[in-house]
């Protein structure tokens, strides 16, 4: 294949691509987009294995055929509830490639440019193979985090950001050592930078509470782009620059977005330790009243009498995995003439999103499913909010109590409802470790236990009084 | 702070302004010294012993009730009581909350003026959104609505369900309702709960949805007036709405059992909708229920107070004590408005007349020697739905916020030319070219993205996760070396990977995308 029609078949993938994340952002056109993306990489590596300089067939065909079927699996056995977890590993994937590629790029005898072009290639591939690194061992932890087999609360060093700027400092200064060296005699510094950059992104996820995890899976997300943008310099493939850039950019808006809708700032999420044991004693208001606790069946009766219902799902929904009976429960209530609706807050969950997905998956019908600004003015007007497994994002004190840590994030004004009704495990805090006036509001009952085992009851209790009337 | 409850003297009168559930609230939430005045409770079911059980103190004395109070609560405006008018009873500077209706007692408010009281008319509550848990208009009004169809169906010879019974079919009744106000919502819902066919009127078609909602068929002219007025309430229509509007109601007289009306103008006279003639044209054993009868009537055959049957045998229902013919529900509602606008003044701990509160200054109508009623005029929204402002944090005006960031992003334009021009003049072309795509595409991705909904967050992600994958094509320019030699086995690697990401990536995406269904 002539090279200017590899140029042409790529300018056409990376077109294919932008229509892809296009298409991504509307309901309508999601499919269609997502179809977009696989053409785009089919077209890529087929164009790419056609390439004359590509002649090792005996191992590029074996690795794709394994690495398909790997993916194939997961992607078909992942449960919903783990999708972040999923998305996460996948991250990684793309970090260790970039690495693998960027040792690869300098070992190889083949591209040895001199002169300017040679130290600009070696750069390249030093901030290629750094950026691959913390993307890697970042995403690591993150889906260690989110799977539970490491400690979802914040865990910072002391002097955190001063070893950041001493880790960032010696890998620079590595760097100098790394440049111009002849016969691949910069590999020793290589070697230790990449081992900085494994650790930076270790700490840096480590640093970062649980609330936050769906803004740090987005932004590693941007740095997988960023990274395969670092690899295309290396390796002056366009394709890869443009994917990559693209990848890139739309992840850190994405963090923004996300960012944005918690009313704090990126450098605060990543450097701000949110979520760890300083924040939690900052001398927020005390919090006085009664917590009132309610039964399955006063539950019932409340839902059967009400003629507006809003749910609010959070992690513990997805926890428990309740979305299929609470859609039973949503469905019995809409037959008897009851408008129900959910409420979505941007954060809520693990992953951006999160809540969609899994009451898309219990084809719980997206135009009764609300984002915070669609529904947040409808609460006052609202009869019962059944609250499952939320907690920080229904936090009355971030309007109110200026001590919070929390203050001034967006939150769903559920309390505002006549009534609201919190099932929960226990009266422990969520991820931002605070305590919630929420419970102690005269107009909020507490319905305690597994989030699933009282969905359950709940849809009994309901359907039994149904079956009454009848 | 010491509150009474007065017993009310109206002979038809059952309700009282507290039960032993909201004084224990008054006493215990906002820390006030109760006093029920004796036999307050007796119309509503509620004897002395329940009041004191639930912490108030009964004295016998009426005298003494009133003279000692700071705050007296009652249901009916102050009147005469054999020869002592009860304003006089009140102490100077005192506070009466009741209805009192301004509008139509000047001498009323000169004389409360005159006693030196403080006065919040409950029926001056302004009807806004955050008002709602203290508008004892619309508590009564639903009561009266649901009363209106107990008066009716008791009145009324058949059942409201249609049967099929071994003995023979019965038809269902078909309930007209007037007025798609509180009242009329409730009476809707409380026919249709009985089986009744319900039909409703109402001239502002923003009720249509709350018409549909409570179970009734909303009935419409082919004409096109909207009848919005101030505050919920409707407007006077056009003389061709109301022929039109009249052409129907004839029409609905002859085939419907039962007429509920509802029709209130505020500060006219009830507007005439159902007259003579169509009366004479229903049934006999149809029930017309006027709920307006206090203003006059929305049927001329209506007399306020009483129960007229006609020549024809229709009954017409004129009684103005609805509310208090359910009087233990209609004093447990009222008594809760009470409470929350007692709360909204702060309780006896942080009492505070806040003159400033919209609601507050709204019920007003007598303050330190004067009249204040009307209250000023405040612009209220046409539209009946809620609105609550947003929180407007310490946050800039999006104008300045717009500003400067319209000045930071020009300055980061320029350091991005500033160094573009700079890497152009030392960097080889081959570089400038790649940077100029790098450039670009960064920017195209911004473009593209920004616009997603939320919904789609995680599909977007998994999807970018994948198209990220293209690292493959670096892993498979670096495979094609002798197969022992490092270069080949970390591009195998990376191939490995890489294609785990673009299978896994695109098919979760797919699997997603096919759950969100409409």
């Amino acid at each position: 294949m002539s090279h200017t029609l590899i140029t042409a078949s790529y300018l056409l993938s990376g077109v294919l691509f932008i229509l892809s994340l296009g298409g991504l952002s509307k309901q309508e056109t999601a499919k269609r987009g997502n179809a977009y993306g696989m053409l785009g990489m089919g077209l890529a590596i087929v164009v790419t294995a056609l390439d004359p300089r590509v002649t090792g067939y005996q191992v590029l065909v074996p690795a794709v055929l394994i690495g398909t079927l790997i993916g194939a699996v997961l992607a078909a056995k992942v449960e919903m509830t783990s999708m972040p977890e999923l998305v996460a590993i996948l991250h990684s994937f793309v970090g260790l490639a970039a690495v693998l590629v960027g040792f690869a790029s300098y070992l190889d005898p083949n591209a040895h440019p001199t002169g300017v072009e040679g130290l600009i290639h070696e750069i390249e591939v030093y901030v290629g193979i750094f950026i691959g690194a913390v993307t890697f061992t970042g995403s690591v932890v993150a889906f260690g985090k989110l799977r539970g087999t490491i400690g979802s609360k914040a865990l910072a060093l002391p002097g955190r950001n001063f070893w950041n700027v001493a880790m960032l400092a010696v890998s620079a200064y590595l760097a100098i050592g790394f440049v111009g060296q002849p016969n691949h005699g910069g590999l020793m510094n290589l070697y230790i930078m990449t081992g900085i950059a494994s650790v930076f992104g270790i700490l840096m996820v480590m640093a970062i509470g649980g609330a936050d995890m769906p803004v740090v899976v987005s932004m590693l997300n941007s740095y997988s782009g960023w990274a395969a943008a670092a690899a295309g310099f290396m390796l002056e493939n366009d394709l890869l620059i443009i994917t990559g850039a693209l990848v890139g950019s739309s992840g850190a808006i994405l963090s923004y977005i996300m960012c944005a809708a918690m009313n704090r700032s990126f450098f605060n999420v990543i450097f701000g330790s949110f979520g760890g044991p300083a924040a939690a004693s900052s001398g927020a208001a005390q919090v006085t009243g009664e917590v009132t606790s309610v039964s399955v069946a006063e539950t019932a009766e409340l839902l059967r009498d009400a003629s507006s219902v809003i749910i609010v799902p959070g992690y513990g929904m997805a926890v428990a995995q309740a979305q299929y009976p609470l859609y039973e429960i949503v469905k019995t209530l809409r037959e008897r003439g009851t408008e129900v609706r959910f409420a979505i807050h941007p954060v809520a969950g693990r992953l951006p999103g999160h809540m969609n997905v899994l009451l898309a998956e219990a084809k719980v019908p997206y135009d009764i499913v609300l984002e915070m600004e669609e529904i947040n003015h409808d609460f006052p007007a609202t009869d019962v909010v059944l609250v499952i497994g939320a907690n920080d994002i229904v936090n009355p004190a971030a309007l109110e109590d200026a001590a919070s840590p929390i203050y001034g994030m967006p939150v769903l004004e559920c309390w505002k409802a006549k009534q609201t009704i919190v099932m929960k495990r226990s009266m422990g805090s969520g991820y931002a470790g605070i305590d919630n006036p929420l419970f102690y509001k005269t107009n909020n009952d507490m319905l305690f236990g597994d989030a699933k085992k009282n969905v359950d009851a709940l849809l009994g209790a309901l359907r039994d009084a149904g079956a009454q009337a009848a | 702070m010491k509150i009474a409850i007065a017993k009310e003297m109206r002979a038809d009168e059952r309700r009282v302004a507290a039960t032993p559930d909201t004084v224990a609230r008054l006493r215990d939430k906002l820390g006030f010294e109760v006093t029920v005045e004796a036999g307050a409770g007796l119309g509503a079911g509620i004897t002395d012993a329940a009041f004191a059980a639930a912490g108030a103190t009964v004295v016998h004395d009426k005298a003494s009730v009133w003279g000692q109070a700071d705050i007296v609560l009652k249901v009916n405006p102050p009147a005469l009581d054999g020869s002592m008018h009860e304003v006089d009873l009140l102490r100077e500077g005192a506070l009466l909350i009741s209805f009192v209706w301004p509008g139509k007692s000047p001498e009323l408010l000169e004389r409360l003026r005159a006693r030196g009281v403080s006065t919040l008319a409950m029926d001056a509550v302004p009807r806004i959104t955050r008002a709602q848990k203290l508008d004892a208009l619309s508590s009564m009004a639903n009561i009266a609505g649901y009363r209106a169809i107990v008066e009716a169906a008791n009145l009324f010879g058949r059942f409201f369900t249609g049967q099929m019974t071994a003995a023979g079919k019965v038809p269902p009744a078909k309930v007209l309702v007037i007025g798609a106000g509180v009242a009329g919502l409730a009476a809707i819902g409380a026919a249709s709960s009985l089986g009744a066919i319900v039909r409703a009127f109402d001239t502002r078609p923003a009720v249509k949805d709350q018409v549909k909602s409570m179970g009734a068929e909303f009935l419409e002219l082919d004409f096109e007036e909207d009848g919005t007025g101030v505050g919920g309430y409707a407007k006077v229509m056009s003389p061709e709405f109301i022929a039109a509007e009249m052409d129907l109601f004839r029409k609905q007289a002859k085939d419907v059992d039962i007429i509920v009306t509802t029709a209130l103008i505020p500060g006219k006279g009830a507007p005439k909708l159902i007259l003579a003639d169509m009366v004479q044209s229903m049934k006999p054993g149809s029930v017309i229920v006027d709920l307006a009868a206090e203003a006059g009537g929305n049927c001329e055959r209506t007399v306020p107070g009483e129960l007229v049957t006609t020549e024809n045998g229709v009954h017409v229902v004129g009684y103005t004590d609805l509310p208090s013919r359910l009087a233990p529900t209609a004093s447990q509602l009222y008594g809760m408005n009470l409470v929350h606008f007692l709360s909204d003044l702060g309780g006896a701990q942080k009492w505070n007349l806040n003159l400033e509160d919209e609601v507050i200054r709204g019920a007003l109508v007598t303050h330190a020697g004067a009249i204040t009623w009307p209250p000023p005029p405040a612009a209220h929204p046409v539209e009946t739905k809620p609105v609550v402002a947003k929180p407007a944090p310490l946050a800039p005006t999006a104008e300045q916020k717009a500003k400067r960031e319209g000045t930071r992003s020009l300055l980061v334009l320029l350091a991005l030319a500033g160094s573009l021009l700079g890497l152009g003049a030392v960097a080889p072309p081959a570089f400038v070219a790649h940077l100029t795509v790098f450039v670009l595409s960064v920017f195209i991705g911004w473009q593209v993205v920004w616009n997603v909904t939320a919904a789609l967050h995680t599909p977007l992600m998994s999807v970018t996760n994948a198209i990220s994958g293209i690292i493959i094509v670096g892993g498979m320019l670096q495979v094609s070396g002798p197969l022992e030699s490092p270069v080949t086995i970390l591009g195998a690697i990376a191939i490995l990977v890489a294609t785990i990401n673009i299978a896994g990536g695109f098919l979760v995406t797919q699997r997603m995308l096919k759950m969100f269904s409409k």
